[in-house]
């Protein structure tokens, strides 16, 4: 293919990528940003928001409704919320138990990681399986085809941007998250507020975020057990590049690694390609260690 | 939720198996675990602190010649193998059926000792150790994945542990590996590409593009596929290596050349499906031939949307996984519990790895053929079957080969076959798609010369 | 991160520091002691976990005493695996040379890696060295014609050591080379624990700005346990390439990196015995409960919960902080 369209194809999937990489990384923004959690499962509940999608959805094919647009729209409704009622319930056995200390909160959360993963593998099964997109529509670019539900997932991630933006911005309850992120001790002396609630809240609302990304995701890729994994580093690694506690920093790295990816990829062999984009990576963390829009280290 | 199938098909005969007579450390009954068993096994867990070490079986009874027979499984039970894992454990226990319905061993009969090696490498030497050394097995059969069977065949080599692997891949005939490692029941990579390549150059086109995975199940198809298309007057154009655990392919499909007039795929892993239907988005209606390794859609169902677009192109099937009439592979589907599409007979939906499986059949009975005419009794008989199998030639197509007739060489310890080409046709009344065989190879078609001699090596 | 810190030598008399020798001293000759009494498979997990432990032991210098979370370290225990393992195949080395070549090119990489990823500090440290863990791991993969890639290659473990043949993969023979491997660092671990450079770095864990008034460089102690760290981890993977057979590069991707954090947490970081304790305790943990259920990755992660909920500082890191055993380092 001739170096234009190329150019055109990978910075369309490279959009779609920084797309994916913001919803992933939107849910684990907060968590990490408000309550300097590790939450190593956070990828999980990414795996089962795509395989509680696939659940719903069959439940509909098997109810005897063909639409895949209300298929989706009924996974869209219940796989976050399911992914919630685990958060919540792994937040308050656990993780407030431990008062959310460092390191016994890993532990926690590898545990927590192993015990999703396997039981998705026993009641799910090994294999991918496929969510089909509510709509199908194949867009004809000349060149090349590009389907037309990718570009619907970039308008998504927006919209979902925009609306995370404008509730922590505009709402009580963002004003209270955003305090809470500043110094928690603070918001609770002075704010009066419960803080405990607050990083409930937070951690439901996170997974909840990524399993909703992973409904809006799933129907490009497939839903298998071991998905979570890759999320999981990638959102680390875009939160911190963009900087903790900066949901433009999330979106500014998103965009950044997203693009660079696609673009990479255009002019080195493929594993070259992500060798390359790794170290880059590493280098700007290196030399601006706080990420682009955090803040500086005193 | 989705209905766990029972893996084990209605068979009069399963009590015959002696794995419920003797405990094992391993769980040879129910290969896919149900919720039942993950309660049980977390109250094991809970049990566990009060367990002496000594509870583990580490000897055997001595005396009575109807003993059972004890052979290691090693399957990827969980990992990124498990979905050919837990097939392959489903034939293997139906194998075992077989066996013991069918005298056993020389009158003994076979009990099965599972282990998961969870698809890793360092696992699977583990584990292989723990047969040798815990279970106290006389061999071990059954892993896959390259990686995996290196690594574990490396320790069984050491141990002077029969190691059959169920693999396909080209490494026990490159003399990468050691005396004791076998595959006697599937063709590997190298042979079924190069019995591939007249066909496709002959039918489909000579300027190839090939998409594989970074690796070296990939590499081997590269390599052997283009030295065997140029020896056919055709060219392999492009080779795009895809990394590994990569879950978007558009990116890489411009690198397609527009010359192109076959694009061979043969992707492994979770995001198959993700790359076919990518294929079709990007090409649309005029793309190129495509010619495939079923391994891409191992496992998947073909009722899939997104799949339209592989409607007349061909794949590379070890064995068809659409019945294709031969008496052999009606009786095995049979036993195994496999409809004629491929599929689980309890649930249409769960499609079997069916081109690969047969491989774990095919060597139980290697195996068993190989004791018996050993006369092998015991763990010193070891080497007398390694070298018993040695000196095998034949594997003639029936129950205990339904794939089809394969020869076998001793000194790589590999084993031939036939390999089929089908074509993706929609079905009359325009109601599904069904793979159609379209053409078979001759065990000739895949032979290639000795890399090595492994009955000149030490055992 | 709270933990307590020994207090040292406001805690130390003449005796309570011969105790504390004696413990840890003890530790490798129970090993021996208690080996020929295993079965045949326990031994040979005796020696994966020994190994496995010395990687953990150096893991738990960066990131139990020093307080630097590395997701990266998998990379020289890879760079000690790959430099025996092609040391011996490719440039037909003998056994000790070729761990030794292992050894020094995951110290170098240390060195490398270290003196860029020091420059930052939490967060982003650990995303740092996890990159470029990631970028090692897939150059394997890139360059496999060298280095056999995902697939690996088999090491001969039968080997010509001193004029004999000596099987190194032999269970004797095997114990011998962990065992003493394992002692140098139990020994290199204390040492450098109890001595100025142990207590520098646990007051850079717990404040650093002081260490720096103080007269000390933090860079330069930190980049010390990075070093020593990667060195031991290469140590770990040159033998267990040269006692196993088999170099891959699975033993370079991030699981093996959560993994050395994971053991060196369940048996109690910044102790010295805690990083043996968390691998035997994981190792035994998987096996047991994969021989009963193939579940069984649902149970070890229930058994870590319940492990952290009930000791958080891990085993031993609870035990000393429950029964105030300050003269355990």
């Amino acid at each position: 293919m001739d170096l234009g369209p190329y150019f055109l194809l990978a910075t369309l999937e490279g959009l779609l990528m920084a797309a994916v990489l913001a919803l992933t990384a939107l849910g684990l923004s907060l968590v990490f940003g408000v309550m300097r959690v590790v939450n190593v499962a956070h990828g999980e509940f990414y795996m089962l928001g795509a395989v509680s999608a696939w659940w719903v959805a069959s439940l509909v094919a098997q109810a005897g409704i063909s639409s895949p647009a209300i298929a989706f729209a009924a996974a869209l409704l219940v796989a976050p919320p399911i992914a919630g009622v685990v958060a919540l319930a792994a937040e308050r056995l656990i993780l407030r138990r431990l008062d959310y200390r460092p390191e016994p909160t890993i532990v926690a959360t590898i545990g927590l990681l192993y015990m999703i993963q396997q039981g998705v593998l026993t009641l799910f099964g090994p294999d991918a399986r496929p969510v089909r997109a509510p709509f199908d529509l194949r867009l004809d670019l000349y060149w090349f085809g590009w389907s037309g539900y990718k570009l619907a997932v970039i308008v998504f991630a927006i919209v979902l941007i925009v609306v995370a933006r404008w509730v922590l911005v505009n709402t009580r309850a963002g004003l209270i998250m955003r305090a809470t992120e500043i110094d928690t001790e603070m918001a609770r002396a002075l704010g009066g507020i419960d803080t405990r609630r607050v990083y409930a809240g937070v951690f439901t609302l996170g997974a909840m975020l990524a399993a909703l990304a992973a409904v809006l995701i799933v129907p490009i890729q497939q839903a298998h057990y071991l998905m979570g994994l890759d999320p999981l580093l990638l959102s680390f690694v875009v939160v911190i590049v963009g900087g903790l506690g900066s949901l433009r920093g999330t979106l500014v790295a998103a965009l950044l690694i997203g693009l660079s990816d696609g673009i990479v990829s255009v002019f080195f062999a493929p594993t070259l390609a992500k060798i390359l984009a790794t170290l880059l990576v590493a280098l700007v963390l290196v030399f601006r260690p706080q990420g682009l829009y955090g803040e500086a280290p005193r | 939720m989705r209905k766990r199938s029972d893996d084990h098909p209605a068979d009069p005969s399963d009590t015959c198996a002696a794995a419920d007579a003797v405990p094992v450390a391993g769980d040879a009954s129910a290969p896919s675990p149900t919720r039942r068993r993950l309660l049980g096994g977390a109250a094991a867990a809970g049990a566990l602190a009060t367990l002496p070490l000594g509870a583990f079986r580490s000897g055997h009874l001595h005396g009575a010649t109807d003993e059972p027979f004890r052979l290691g499984f090693q399957a990827h039970r969980t990992g990124i193998g498990a979905t050919y894992g837990r097939w392959y454990e489903r034939v293997a226990n139906a194998a075992v059926t077989y066996v013991n319905e069918s005298g056993g061993i020389g009158g003994r009969p076979v009990e099965l000792v599972v282990e998961d090696d969870g698809t890793d490498p360092k696992r699977g030497a583990e584990v292989v150790e723990k047969f040798a050394t815990l279970h106290d097995v006389e061999l071990v059969f059954g892993p896959l994945f390259s990686n995996v069977v290196i690594a574990s065949a490396a320790r069984a080599g050491n141990l002077k542990l029969p190691y059959f692997v169920c693999s396909e891949g080209h490494h026990v005939a490159s003399g990468l590996l050691n005396r004791w490692t076998v595959q006697p029941g599937i063709t590997d990579v190298k042979s079924q590409v190069i019995a591939m390549a007249p066909w496709v150059s002959d039918n489909l086109g000579k300027k190839v593009t090939m998409i594989v995975p970074d690796y070296a199940f990939g590499y081997d198809h590269r390599d052997n596929f283009t030295a065997a298309m140029a020896a056919r007057g055709g060219e392999v154009i492009e080779v795009i290596a895809i990394p590994p655990t990569e879950t978007s392919f558009t990116k890489y499909l411009p690198r397609i050349p527009r010359r192109t007039e076959v694009v061979y795929h043969v992707m492994v892993g979770p995001a198959v499906l993700t790359f076919v239907k990518e294929m079709g988005e990007f090409f649309g209606r005029n793309r190129p031939e495509i010619f495939g390794f079923i391994d891409s859609l191992e496992g998947v169902d073909l009722a899939n949307p997104g799949l339209e677009s592989l409607v007349g192109s061909h794949f590379w099937e070890g064995m068809p996984r659409y019945a294709f009439g031969s008496e052999a592979d009606t009786f095995y589907r049979g036993r195994i519990g496999v409809d004629d599409d491929g599929a689980s007979v309890d649930d249409p939906a769960d499609i079997s790895t069916y081109g690969h499986m047969f491989s774990v059949w095919e060597t139980l009975m290697v195996i068993r053929r190989g004791m018996q005419e050993s006369g092998y009794t015991d763990k010193k008989d070891r080497r007398a079957l390694i070298e018993t199998v040695e000196g095998f030639e034949t594997f003639e197509e029936g129950e205990e080969h339904p794939q089809g007739t394969k020869t076998f060489n001793g000194r790589t310890h590999q084993a031939f076959g036939r390999q089929f080409v089908t074509r993706l046709d929609e079905t009359e009344g325009g109601t599904g798609t069904r793979l159609e065989v379209v053409h078979t190879t001759s065990i000739e078609d895949g032979l290639y010369e000795d890399e090595v001699d492994y009955t000149t090596r030490d055992f | 991160m709270s933990v307590v810190a020994p207090t040292g030598d406001a805690a130390s008399t003449r005796g309570s520091r011969g105790v504390r020798l004696a413990v840890h001293a003890a530790v490798p000759v129970a090993i021996a002691l208690l080996y020929p009494l295993l079965p045949d498979y326990h031994q040979g997990n005796v020696v994966r976990i020994l190994l496995l432990a010395v990687y953990a032991s150096g893991y738990n210098l960066l990131f139990g005493y020093t307080g630097l979370l590395s997701l990266g370290h998998a990379l020289y225990l890879g760079a000690g695996l790959y430099g025996a393992g092609l040391g011996t195949t490719a440039l037909g080395l003998d056994p000790l040379l070729a761990w030794l070549l292992g050894v020094a090119l995951a110290a170098t990489l240390a060195l490398a890696v270290g003196a860029l990823a020091l420059r930052t500090t939490g967060v982003a440290f650990m995303i740092v060295t996890m990159m470029f863990a990631q970028a090692g791991y897939l150059s394997i993969l890139h360059w496999n014609r060298f280095t056999g890639g995902d697939e690996g290659f088999v090491v001969p473990t039968v080997r010509r050591v001193a004029g004999f043949a000596l099987d190194l993969g032999e269970p004797d023979v095997r114990l011998v080379i962990a065992l003493v491997l394992y002692s140098l660092a139990l020994g290199i671990c204390y040492a450098l624990v109890r001595g100025d450079v142990g207590r520098v770095w646990l007051a850079l864990r717990d404040d650093e700005e002081r260490v720096e008034l103080l007269g000390h460089d933090p860079f330069r102690h930190k980049l010390l346990a990075f070093v020593v760290s990667g060195v031991l981890a290469g140590a770990a993977g040159g033998a267990y390439a040269l006692l196993f057979g088999y170099v891959g590069a699975t033993f370079a991707t991030i699981q093996y990196s959560i993994l050395a954090l994971l053991w060196v947490l369940v048996g109690g970081a910044a102790t010295v015995l805690g990083p043996l304790l968390g691998t035997a305790l994981m190792f035994y943990l998987v096996d047991i409960l994969s021989g009963y259920t193939a579940a069984w990755l649902f149970a070890v992660g229930a058994v870590l919960v319940a492990l952290v909920l009930v000791a958080p500082r891990g085993v031993l890191g609870t035990l000393r902080h429950r029964f105030r055993w300050s003269w355990l380092p």
